[in-house]
């Protein structure tokens, strides 16, 4: 299973909520460049999952490694991993006190020290290919949730992160804001970047995914390319799931 | 089925706009209402003609001593005679320049916050204000006479002590707030102990234990003098407020906001100073303006341990025996220095919250 491409490895990972077990015996490798979408019901501990990954969660045991860091309580390492590691959340979490512009520039003036000019030229390009650049000056609560989530992805890749994570983020939008944000992330997907998406959109997952994860009451139940999963799904627990989805 | 036109919009019916119906709405709209109304009115007529005719239609202005206020009407001959000491106390004359001066930096500090961008400078600017606006009272240096502590009172002194109180204690607020929010249990601890100690004493206990207690347990030799007591008690005392006001906005921030300072690499303090604190503030101005003003209003309790503020300056000169019986003017005004006071800093948050105002739409 060892590869030297694997930029996330996932080892025995079991977490607790006090006495319940929310991550069951986790192992999930993945592979540079690689797109997985993990899906499943309510409380599955998807998102937990992915939250985990730039320790935004802490685990009780098992291991994850991160580009070859491995991740625990130690401050620098968990700082390098955030580095490379974006993060998109389903209620966008920008900062309401600042500007579209300052919530971009923030992280990399203040982490990694670019020069100003840099970073609001950078920031800039990126407001321009998420399509919100003449929203710069305008605060979070002028804008709607689709363009809100539009700025956390382009403040995510601020830091020009390796890695992605998303953890379902369109599932607080309404319906005709969705496709906006995804073809966002369906544009990033081209570019060979690392992602890990929680998402109830198969669309997305049939167009981009190399691989569907399908998660229950904390473990991973079944794994397989989009084409098989929705084609050809085992296990009985996705059946019901998948007819459950895709009914209307 | 069928299909709709598109509908334009029309003007709201005049009926539901103007000063009619603003009066219909907000005045007489039932019976209760009605009758609070008329009260209202009565209550006016009852308290404000009487209040002109005493303070200023049989008010006497002119003149120089009690001899000039005959009559019914106040005697405000008696408040500009004492004015220089409401304002200054004690503080020689020839020296009172470097009062106002400090005054007018003062001033002039404030209206100068608009140009600055950052928060540094504004630090800056505050802290060596500070220093400057000290060394210009306190004196001693730089040639200038040094005029000590007993010598200040009546506004100066009110002044002095509520600037210091809300300057020091603000800061000590901060940090105890995020002490008692922090994950870090000795920290935790020692916040909630020093909150809850202070909390359930009263502001004259704290002001007697720093005045009589404090000195016990310095060693021999060393003293501070009563006036840099008194402004520590009330920055101890005001500063656990202080900190529970700024604690309650720092809960109102939602976990989300952690979460993606956390994501985007913001270390532990950049969290704090970039993200939580500022939001924490804008939802804490309404209480910690509350808390200001409240501390303008304590600095009034330092007279019980022997300094002259306005109100016991004014209480100081009722009793002078060539002005006897003139108390209430004496109170009026006061009354008036705190409102103006305290209703300029009611003011000034308002603008502040509307500045801060982001959730636009």
């Amino acid at each position: 299973m060892e590869n030297k491409n694997d930029v996330i490895e996932i080892k025995n990972l079991n977490k607790w909520y006090g006495d319940f077990h929310v991550l069951k015996d986790i192992n999930l490798n993945v592979k540079k460049g690689e797109i997985i979408v993990v899906a499943g019901p309510s409380g599955s501990g998807k998102s937990t999952l992915v939250r985990c990954i730039n320790y935004l969660e802490q685990f009780q045991e098992g291991s994850i490694i991160v580009n070859d860091v491995e991740l625990s309580d130690d401050i620098k390492k968990i700082k390098a991993i955030r580095e490379d590691v974006a993060m998109v959340f389903q209620s966008f979490n920008l900062f309401p006190h600042l500007t579209i512009l300052d919530n971009l520039t923030l992280a990399p003036i203040w982490v990694k020290k670019t020069p100003k000019k840099e970073a609001i030229k950078t920031a800039m390009d990126f407001l321009e290919r998420v399509g919100i650049a003449d929203q710069a000056k305008k605060y979070p609560n002028q804008l709607s949730g689709g363009q809100q989530q539009r700025v956390a992805i382009a403040r995510s890749l601020c830091k020009n992160p390796s890695i992605m994570l998303f953890d379902e983020p369109t599932s607080a939008l309404d319906p005709e804001m969705i496709s906006e944000v995804l073809d966002v992330m369906i544009e990033l997907a081209g570019e060979h970047r690392t992602m890990v998406c929680v998402t109830h959109e198969m669309g997305f997952a049939k167009k981009v995914a190399d691989r569907v994860i399908f998660m229950e009451s904390g473990q991973i139940i079944e794994e397989n390319t989009p084409e098989e999963f929705f084609e050809n799904p085992e296990s009985d627990r996705l059946k019901l799931f998948l007819s459950q989805i895709l009914s209307h | 089925m069928a299909v709709y036109k598109k509908i334009e919009s029309k003007s709201a019916p005049s009926s539901s706009l103007g000063v009619m119906h603003w009066m219909r709405e907000n005045l007489f709209s039932s019976p209760l209402n009605v009758a609070l109304t008329v009260l209202g009115i009565a209550l006016i007529l009852w308290v404000i003609p009487p209040f002109v005719k005493w303070a200023i239609i049989d008010g006497h202005f002119k003149g120089t001593t009690r001899a000039d206020c005959v009559g019914d009407g106040a005697c405000w001959v008696f408040i500009k005679m004492k004015l220089s000491m409401y304002m200054y106390g004690f503080y020689p004359a020839a020296e009172r320049w470097r009062v106002n001066l400090a005054y007018v930096l003062f001033i002039t500090v404030v209206l100068s916050f608009k140009y600055f961008k950052h928060a540094l400078p504004k630090i800056i600017v505050t802290v060596s204000y500070f220093i400057v606006a000290y060394i210009l009272i306190r004196g001693g240096i730089f040639g200038l006479e040094g005029v000590f502590y007993n010598k200040w009172g009546g506004l100066l002194l009110t002044i002095v002590v509520s600037v210091a109180g809300i300057a020091f204690s603000f800061p000590l607020g901060v940090l105890f707030a995020f002490g008692r929010s922090s994950d870090l249990p000795l920290i935790k601890s020692l916040s909630v102990t020093y909150i809850e100690l202070i909390r359930s004493v009263p502001l004259i206990t704290v002001l007697f234990m720093s005045a009589v207690i404090l000195p016990l347990f310095l060693p021999e030799g060393v003293t501070f003098d009563k006036l840099l007591r008194a402004v520590v008690g009330l920055i101890i005392f005001e500063s656990a407020y202080i900190s529970e006001a700024i604690r309650g906005g720092i809960q109102s921030i939602s976990k989300g906001q952690y979460e993606a300072a956390d994501a985007v690499g913001l270390s532990y303090w950049q969290k704090t100073l970039l993200v939580i604190l500022p939001q924490a503030l804008k939802v804490a101005i309404p209480n910690l303006v509350g808390i200001f003003i409240s501390v303008v209003q304590n600095t009034t309790l330092v007279m019980i341990i022997g300094l002259f503020d306005l109100l016991a300056m004014v209480q100081l000169t009722s009793s002078d025996s060539h002005w006897l019986g003139f108390e209430t003017e004496g109170y009026v005004f006061v009354t008036i220095v705190f409102w103006v006071f305290c209703y300029l800093m009611s003011i000034y948050s308002d603008k502040l919250e509307k500045r801060f105002n982001t959730n636009l739409r």
